[in-house]
C-alpha cells in the first residue's frame, strides 16, 4: 500500500465511524462533536483530491462556524440528552426505513461501478496557480461563475434576515432580563400537545 | 495516483447512506438537523471527486456555493427549532405532524 492509500483508508474509517456515532449518540453535544470529527476527515480526503482551498474551508465554515451554531442552538434550548423523545418506531417500521435506505445505497453503488472513469492525472502542486489552490478557484468564482456568486450573497442576506424574523420573541417591546422572558413565556397560549 | 475515483465515490455513498439512516430513524431534530448536512457534505465529496477525475475544477466552485447554501439552512432551520422548542417545549420529530395527511 503507497502512502495515499494509507491516509485514505485511515480518513475514511474515521469519516464513517464518526458519522456512524453521530446517529448513534443519545446526547445532541456528542452528536455535534462526532460530526465534526467526521468533517476534518473528509476535509483530509478533500485536500487529498487536490482541493486545498475547498478542504480548509470545510474545516473553517462547517466545523468551525456551522457546528457552533448547532453547539450555540444546543446550549440555548438547554438540551442535555435525557429528553422525553417518545417512544421509537415499531419494529416494522425501523426495518422498512432500514432496508429502503439499503436499496438506496446498492442503486448508488451499482452507478458508481457503471461510471468508467478517465484515470485521473497527476496533482503539480507547485504552482501558485495549481489544481484546486486559491488563485485557480477564484479565478472561476469571479469570472465564469460571477452571477452564482453575487446570487450566494443575496441568499445570505435573506436567509439572515428571515432567521432573525423566526427566532425572536413575539413582543418585541419587552425588557430582555429573566423576569419579562419568564411573564412572556406564561402569555404564551399553550399549543396541545399533539397536534 | 493509487487510490481510484471509484473509491472516493464509494466512501460518498456510504456516507450518503449513513445520513440517510440517520434522517430515517432519528427522533430528535437537531441531530435529523446534523443528518442532512452530512449529506450534503457526502454530495460535496462526489463533486470533489469528480473534478479530480476530469481535472476541472467547476466542481470546486459547485461545492462552495453548497456550502453556502448548507450555513444559510442550517441558520434558518435552526431558528425554526427555536421557534418549535418555544411554543411546544419538545425536540422529537414525531410531535410535529400537525401537516401530516
Amino acid at each position: 500500500m503507497t502512502i495515499d492509500a494509507v491516509i485514505f483508508v485511515i480518513s475514511a474509517v474515521v469519516a464513517i465511524f464518526g458519522a456512524a456515532m453521530m446517529i448513534a449518540q443519545r446526547n445532541p453535544v456528542a452528536s455535534v462533536l462526532y460530526l465534526i470529527l467526521s468533517l476534518i476527515a473528509q476535509a483530509v480526503i478533500y485536500v487529498q483530491l487536490g482541493a486545498l482551498f475547498v478542504g480548509i474551508m470545510l474545516v473553517i465554515v462547517y466545523a468551525g462556524a456551522i457546528m457552533v451554531l448547532f453547539l450555540f442552538v444546543i446550549m440555548l434550548l438547554n438540551l442535555r440528552g435525557s429528553e422525553e423523545l417518545g417512544k421509537p418506531s415499531g419494529r416494522v417500521s425501523r426495518f422498512t426505513k432500514y432496508v429502503i435506505t439499503l436499496l438506496f445505497f446498492v442503486e448508488l453503488i451499482f452507478v458508481i461501478r457503471g461510471v468508467a472513469l478517465p484515470p485521473a492525472p497527476e496533482l503539480v502542486t507547485n504552482q501558485p496557480d495549481a489544481f484546486g489552490s486559491v488563485k485557480a478557484v477564484s479565478m472561476l468564482l469571479f469570472t465564469k461563475y460571477l452571477y452564482p456568486f453575487q446570487l450566494t450573497g443575496v441568499l445570505m442576506l435573506i436567509a439572515v434576515v428571515g432567521a432573525v424574523v423566526i427566532a425572536r420573541r413575539e413582543h418585541p417591546g419587552e425588557l430582555p432580563d429573566d423576569t419579562a422572558a419568564e411573564s412572556t413565556l406564561a402569555e404564551t397560549p399553550k399549543e396541545g400537545t399533539k397536534a | 495516483m493509487s487510490v481510484p475515483i471509484s473509491a472516493y465515490l464509494t466512501l460518498a455513498a456510504v456516507l450518503f447512506g449513513l445520513g440517510t439512516v440517520g434522517v430515517l430513524i432519528t427522533r430528535n431534530i437537531i441531530v435529523l438537523f446534523m443528518c442532512i448536512e452530512l449529506m450534503l457534505n457526502a454530495a460535496n465529496m462526489a463533486l470533489i471527486a469528480f473534478s479530480r477525475a476530469l481535472n476541472v475544477m467547476d466542481g470546486h466552485v459547485m461545492v462552495f456555493l453548497v456550502m453556502t447554501v448548507a450555513a444559510a439552512e442550517a441558520a434558518v432551520g435552526l431558528g425554526m427549532i427555536i421557534t418549535i422548542h418555544r411554543n411546544r417545549e419538545t425536540i422529537n420529530i414525531d410531535r410535529f405532524d400537525l401537516m401530516k395527511w
